[in-house]
């Protein structure tokens, strides 16, 4: 189905547009202020950023502690962590269309590609 | 689903054609073509930071009779310029997220600080640069120093890129010059910000705290 909207001349249907535009769906009933609600509240925004600090933390803090043969797993996973943290929420991708995803997924796949591509052109395994 | 397609032929009021989020157009529905093209870029972008890591992890380790890692990494404040960072994506979402309130005092004000932390973490590498320059550490000394000079160099001029881009903001927003939908400008240069610092928190632990 295709719907053409005139904002110009309606500019509350101008809004409801951009509401439904943003976040895919096509209920031009909603109120626009709903856009507002799709984005999660500046406290878990807090929230997320003090697990960031502590995770970086503790990563700091394994270069006096030894961990032995677990410390770069460790280092890993918590990198992993932040990795993920930031892309779901800062970024959105937990809250944004599933195509944002893939774009970016994409890119990742091909790099890790690349990665082991050097790897064994190196003959490194 | 449905396509939307919005027109936006008429002059508004205030004399500006296509203003407000109406001016998106869509040809996934529920996407802009600006937020699919920064995420596509972002995407590609990861090939050219994958290359530059797998070059470093090969070559970390040959730095001939140059200094190594571990006669030149100081993790302390390299942690702190990482803390830096990762803080400055706090305050680009809290931009983003005054922007979509329509807090405009706000939003400036988060991108500010989002530019003042840049430019620390900017000023902390220039640093980091300087020093290992002066401990013997050139662009062509080793493959070590090549590989890492080149990763975190193009990184730093990512973040270089991202506070102009910041400042620019800043500048258009106070001044009402963003063309189109201003909550959407921040959010894609939002998303470049947080893009450079996923970038370093990879680099931080790959580079700095895993051992050659």
């Amino acid at each position: 189905m295709s719907e053409t909207i005139d904002t110009a001349l309606d500019p509350a249907a101008a809004a409801r547009a951009e509401h439904a535009a943003y976040v895919g769906d096509n209920d031009h009933t909603a109120p626009a202020d709903d856009h507002v609600a799709h984005h999660p509240k500046d406290t878990l925004y807090l929230k997320v950023a003090v697990v960031l600090a502590v995770l970086t933390a503790l990563e700091t803090s394994t270069y006096w502690v030894d961990l032995g043969a677990a410390h770069t797993p460790v280092l890993l996973v918590m990198m992993v962590i932040k990795f993920v943290l930031v892309l779901l929420y800062f970024m959105h991708l937990k809250f944004d269309s599933k195509v944002c995803g893939a774009m970016f997924y994409a890119g990742m796949a091909l790099t890790l590609m690349v990665y082991l591509g050097t790897l064994l052109t190196f003959r490194v395994f | 689903m449905a396509d939307v397609a919005v027109h936006t032929d008429h002059a508004a009021p205030d004399g500006h054609a296509a203003v407000g989020h109406a001016a998106m157009h869509t040809t996934i529905p529920g996407l802009s073509n600006n937020k699919l093209g920064m995420w596509l870029f972002l995407g590609s972008d990861c090939l050219l930071f994958g290359g530059l890591i797998s070059v470093y992890m090969l070559y970390r380790g040959r730095n001939g009779t140059g200094p190594g890692p571990d006669a030149l990494w100081d993790i302390p404040l390299t942690s702190v310029s990482s803390f830096v960072l990762l803080m400055s994506s706090l305050t680009m979402v809290l931009a983003v997220s005054a922007a979509h309130r329509d807090e405009d005092a706000k939003a400036q004000t988060w991108l500010s600080v989002t530019a003042l932390l840049g430019s620390t973490f900017v000023g902390a590498q220039v640093y980091e640069f300087t020093s290992f320059y002066h401990e013997g550490l050139g662009y062509t000394t080793s493959l070590f120093s090549s590989s890492f000079y080149s990763l975190t160099g193009f990184h730093g001029v990512h973040v270089t890129v991202g506070v102009i881009m910041l400042l620019t903001l800043v500048a258009m927003v106070s001044k009402n010059k963003i063309p189109g939908q201003k909550a959407e400008a921040i959010e894609m240069v939002g998303l470049y910000w947080h893009f450079v610092d996923v970038v370093w928190i990879v680099i931080f632990t790959l580079v700095y705290l895993i051992p050659t």
